[in-house]
């Protein structure tokens, strides 16, 4: 016999217009700036690095090194948390977000030894970015591969 | 025909349960809340010098118990068994501090339902007259059950705002067969309800019509009304979920809600940004350890109904898909 609605889906309507909704306009506004604030830090970075007479390749790697250790930093810090709560994805996108999603496990399962907690837990939430981000661009390469015969 | 069960999931206490003492361990966090000076003990660092969460956990659930049984003025070796029960994998909060009080235990898991699930498995043990002293813990942490069930606390991303805050703390009771004190007159089982809700960032709307039964179901074998009550308060639907069950609750033609409150809505305000309330084992035990009972204790209120809600899910089950199993059980509680 059903309890108090005919259906789950008869529930699932009526606890649906108790939910409050998440301000959508204010994360996007969010997202917008400090992902711009982040990536404008990186060209300022790039730019110094250019200015010390590296050529653009080089550049490239040193700037995204410097962002992936200033994200870690900042993680270490217990700082980009809290950037990540006001900035929801202008925060996780960019490169040192990357770098908060592999520092902050390993710095939650030290206590779990540093083979099965730091290592074993490292890429946690990484992983399936790196999974399907590496299989994306060898699938993208091939068909570029095949386009170009 | 058993002589002690009423209608079709309540129990009547033949000789109702003394709560001889009671204990209430919080963090930090909780401490700030609405709530804070009733506790009997704020830490004001929630690892308490330990060197992991897990180990912080299990110490508060050992103070709180130890502190419990100094109040109740027995020695250790009178209380006869121990039942607790926390949200970590294989109840190891418990576990260790039943290994360190060396009491006869029982470890239990109803998510956080638990606190109510141990007064009611306390009070049959001393109704049936298995035992003169039992005593009951649960505990949670922000932290264990943050990297248990959802993701590091370093990580940078965004709550959403049907997600709950795992209050921090401990709260522990000695109950007994003679003495003193408030007492522990009916308890209702809970059934589990699911309505296929999925959402492990939104417990509250998937517990709250197994509250609401449990709750109209407890008026039904009973006989009691909401008039009855001087408090009706829920374990931790937080603000959405406790918004639904009393809009369940009047559909069905009971009217609770002069009376109707909720643990996880009342231990912190809107601005300490824990979105739709507090959640946890502890959120109920604290709030009737710490507030509760000392108000009945005062006269504020003299008959009260704590109805400890659990969402029976675990991370395997929800990558799997399924949905979440809800329950709620509720205990009398009474001053006279």
């Amino acid at each position: 016999m059903p309890i108090f609605f005919k259906t789950n889906k008869e529930y699932q309507q009526f606890a649906d217009k108790k939910k409050p909704k998440p301000p959508f306009i204010k994360n996007v506004i969010n997202a917008f700036i400090v992902g711009g604030i982040i990536c404008s830090i990186g060209q300022g970075i790039l730019n110094f690095y250019t200015s010390l007479g590296l050529d653009q390749k080089e550049a490239n790697s040193f700037t995204v090194a410097t962002m992936i250790f200033i994200g870690a930093f900042l993680t270490g810090l217990g700082v980009y948390d809290k950037i990540g709560k006001f900035a929801g994805a202008g925060s996780i996108v960019p490169i040192t977000g990357f770098a908060n999603s592999i520092v902050s496990p390993a710095m939650e399962f030290k206590k779990e030894g540093y083979i099965f907690g730091v290592a074993g837990n490292m890429f946690v939430i990484a992983g399936p970015v790196l999974v399907y981000g590496i299989s994306a661009s060898v699938v993208i390469g091939l068909i570029y591969y095949i386009l170009n015969l | 025909m058993s002589i002690k069960k009423l209608g079709e999931q309540t129990l009547k206490y033949k000789k109702p349960p003394i709560i001889n003492s009671y204990y209430s361990i919080v963090g930090p966090k909780e401490g700030k809340g609405p709530l804070g000076k009733y506790f009997d003990m704020v830490l004001d660092d929630d690892l308490i010098g330990q060197k992991s969460w897990e180990k912080a956990e299990r110490k508060m659930m050992f103070d709180a118990s130890i502190n419990a049984i100094k109040k109740s003025k027995f020695k250790v070796t009178d209380i006869d068994f121990f039942i607790a029960g926390d949200l970590l994998n294989q109840i190891i909060s418990s576990s260790f501090a039943a290994k360190d009080l060396q009491i006869p235990f029982l470890g239990i898991y109803g998510a956080c339902s638990t606190f109510c699930q141990g007064l009611i498995f306390g009070s049959v043990l001393i109704d049936g007259g298995f035992a003169n002293n039992v005593l009951v813990a649960t505990s949670s942490h922000f932290c264990t059950a943050e990297r248990q069930y959802r993701y590091p606390l370093e990580l940078g991303n965004q709550r959403p705002p049907t997600s709950q805050w795992t209050v921090t703390g401990s709260g522990a009771v000695v109950l007994s067969n003679s003495g003193k004190g408030l007492k522990v007159t009916y308890s209702t089982l809970g059934k589990i309800l699911d309505f296929g809700l999925k959402d492990p960032n939104d417990m509250g709307s998937a517990m709250a019509p197994a509250a609401a039964h449990t709750i109209i179901q407890h008026f039904k074998d009973t006989g009691f009304t909401p008039k009855d009550y001087d408090l009706i308060v829920t374990g931790d639907l937080g603000v959405i979920g406790k918004d639904i069950a009393s809009e369940i609750i009047s559909n069905q033609e009971y009217d609770i809600s002069n009376v109707f409150s909720d643990c996880g809505t009342m231990i912190f305000t809107p601005s300490q940004d824990t979105h739709s309330g507090g959640s946890g084992c502890a959120c109920s035990a604290v709030v009737s350890c710490g507030y509760i009972f000392r108000e009945m204790e005062k006269g504020i209120f003299t008959r009260v109904l704590i109805v400890a809600t659990g969402a029976m899910l675990s991370k395997a089950s929800y990558l799997q898909g399924e949905s979440i199993p809800c329950i709620a059980n509720a205990v009398t509680i009474e001053s006279k």
